[in-house]
């Protein structure tokens, strides 16, 4: 079974398709980068894929169950544009708060085995509103790893991160792809993904231009598939 | 048993996050007091007339300052992309609507149990002879208030002009809910029991309750997903 699949999707914003006769498929243990320019839809694909938002037409399928389902829900983690925590609580807090609504076991433990995977154990007691951007985004990214998720949904998860958050980011993603998990991940900084990535996919204006394995080509020049198949 | 637990999670942590920032709570107090304390001024408050028409106005003021702190609701979220965390989350969008309609329900009713001894005192009314029967009153009216507040608050959250708009779409809807309170609160305060010529307005504010309770739990989860 895929575990993430896109068929025929289409989105409009009022008149104007977003997305047009969409289609992706990623396999279990998989990475696929999305890649594309600004406003080609890569966002609006991955808020579909994770449940925020319908398709217009098409369907979508994570393990074939729609993504609005609890148990596919516990399934998937998600890195978005925003950090997806709360200011006004503790990074424990946070963490706990999130391991508790995703019913995990021990919610404590959890939460500090992520701070300790990302660095931020020393500051767990601290306010979120007091950190760092860095330790911030190091926190997101605790959060989404939390309950062990086997799809793992980013959208540009490496835009404003500094190096140790990079490093962080890019060590759990490795982890995660060599412990047999699925990785959709949009991007523009290409090298940083395309060095992830099993397979491709390029979107422009809402329709899919390319899909396919990722080649040592595109590791050699990542500019190479919007190179060959981006617009002019 | 798993539905109770995420609903407590998501009320404790919406009351711990407002309790350490105090930015609805605060802001619904002081307009609940100022406004009393003010009306107080405009009115003699030793004419029986304006005894008569103070559970009126006692009621705007909850629904007024009420708004402060629903309105917040799931504007909270907004900042860092919160909600996305929860909309993701394996809980059913009854929990979550349950669990927020909790945490301020019992943040409006602190705010109306600190404006009542105000109310009491400018007003020159004794609204602790049938203290228990207005508790009840208050609790049930603060519950239809809550609800109505909160699924509009996700209705809205979206909208660049979300506090104009909520208190335009929850006001109108609050009207049967609010009229009974206020009937009833004028009875009690006036020392009528509950029941006999009032029992209509009770049983339109349960009904109130529960047919918007039902309608919210069901319909949180369309509201939130795009």
């Amino acid at each position: 079974m895929r575990a993430v699949a896109a068929e025929g999707v289409w989105k409009f914003y009022g008149d104007y398709p977003a997305l047009r006769d969409v289609g992706i498929e990623a396999e279990p243990g998989a990475c696929l980068a999305l890649i594309g320019r600004n406003g080609a839809g890569k966002t609006t694909l991955l808020r579909i894929l994770g449940g925020f938002s319908k398709a217009g037409r098409g369907q979508v399928r994570i393990f074939g169950a729609d993504p609005r389902e609890t148990e596919t829900r516990r399934q998937v983690g998600w890195i978005g544009h925003g950090i997806s925590v709360y200011d006004e609580l503790s990074a424990i807090e946070n963490l706990t708060l999130f391991a508790r609504l995703y019913n995990l076991s021990e919610p404590r433990r959890a939460a500090l085995e992520w701070l300790s995977q990302t660095g931020l154990e020393r500051v767990q007691n601290g306010l979120v509103r007091e950190f760092s951007r860095g330790m911030r985004q190091r926190l997101a990214v605790a959060r989404a790893f939390l309950h062990k998720p086997a799809v793992l949904l980013l959208d540009e998860p490496f835009t404003a991160l500094d190096d140790r958050a990079i490093a962080v980011l890019q060590r759990l993603l490795r982890e995660a792809l060599a412990e047999g998990r699925t990785i959709v991940v949009s991007t523009h900084q290409l090298r940083e993904a395309l060095e992830l990535a099993t397979h491709v996919a390029l979107l422009n204006r809402g329709k899919i231009a390319f899909r396919g394995p990722r080649t040592p080509e595109m590791l050699s020049d990542p500019g190479w598939v919007y190179a060959h198949y981006g617009e002019a | 048993m798993n539905f109770f637990r995420q609903t407590l999670v998501i009320a404790r942590k919406d009351l711990r996050a407002e309790l350490r920032t105090k930015e609805a709570i605060n802001a619904a107090l002081a307009f609940a007091v100022v406004i009393l304390v003010l009306f107080s001024f405009a009115f003699d408050p030793l004419e029986e007339q304006t005894r008569e028409i103070s559970g009126g106005l006692l009621w705007i003021v909850f629904a007024f300052a009420g708004t402060l702190v629903l309105n917040r609701s799931f504007a909270r979220e907004l900042p860092n992309d919160c909600l996305d965390a929860l909309v993701a989350a394996p809980i059913p969008g009854s929990a979550l609507f349950l669990g927020k309609a909790l945490a301020n329900f019992v943040l409006v009713l602190a705010v109306e149990l600190v404006s009542l001894p105000v109310f009491g005192i400018f007003y020159n009314v004794h609204w602790t002879s049938r203290i228990w029967s207005l508790l009840l009153v208050l609790a049930l009216g603060t519950w239809g208030l809550t609800v109505i507040g909160t699924i509009f608050s996700a209705l809205t959250v979206n909208i660049r002009l979300r506090e104009l708009m909520a208190p335009l779409l929850v006001y109108p809807m609050l009207i049967p809910a609010l009229m009974s309170a206020m009937k009833l609160t004028v009875d009690l305060i006036a020392g009528k029991p509950l029941g006999g010529d009032n029992q209509i307005w009770l049983r339109l504010l349960v009904v109130f309750d529960v047919i918007f309770t039902a309608l919210s739990l069901v319909l949180l989860e369309t509201v939130l997903v795009e």
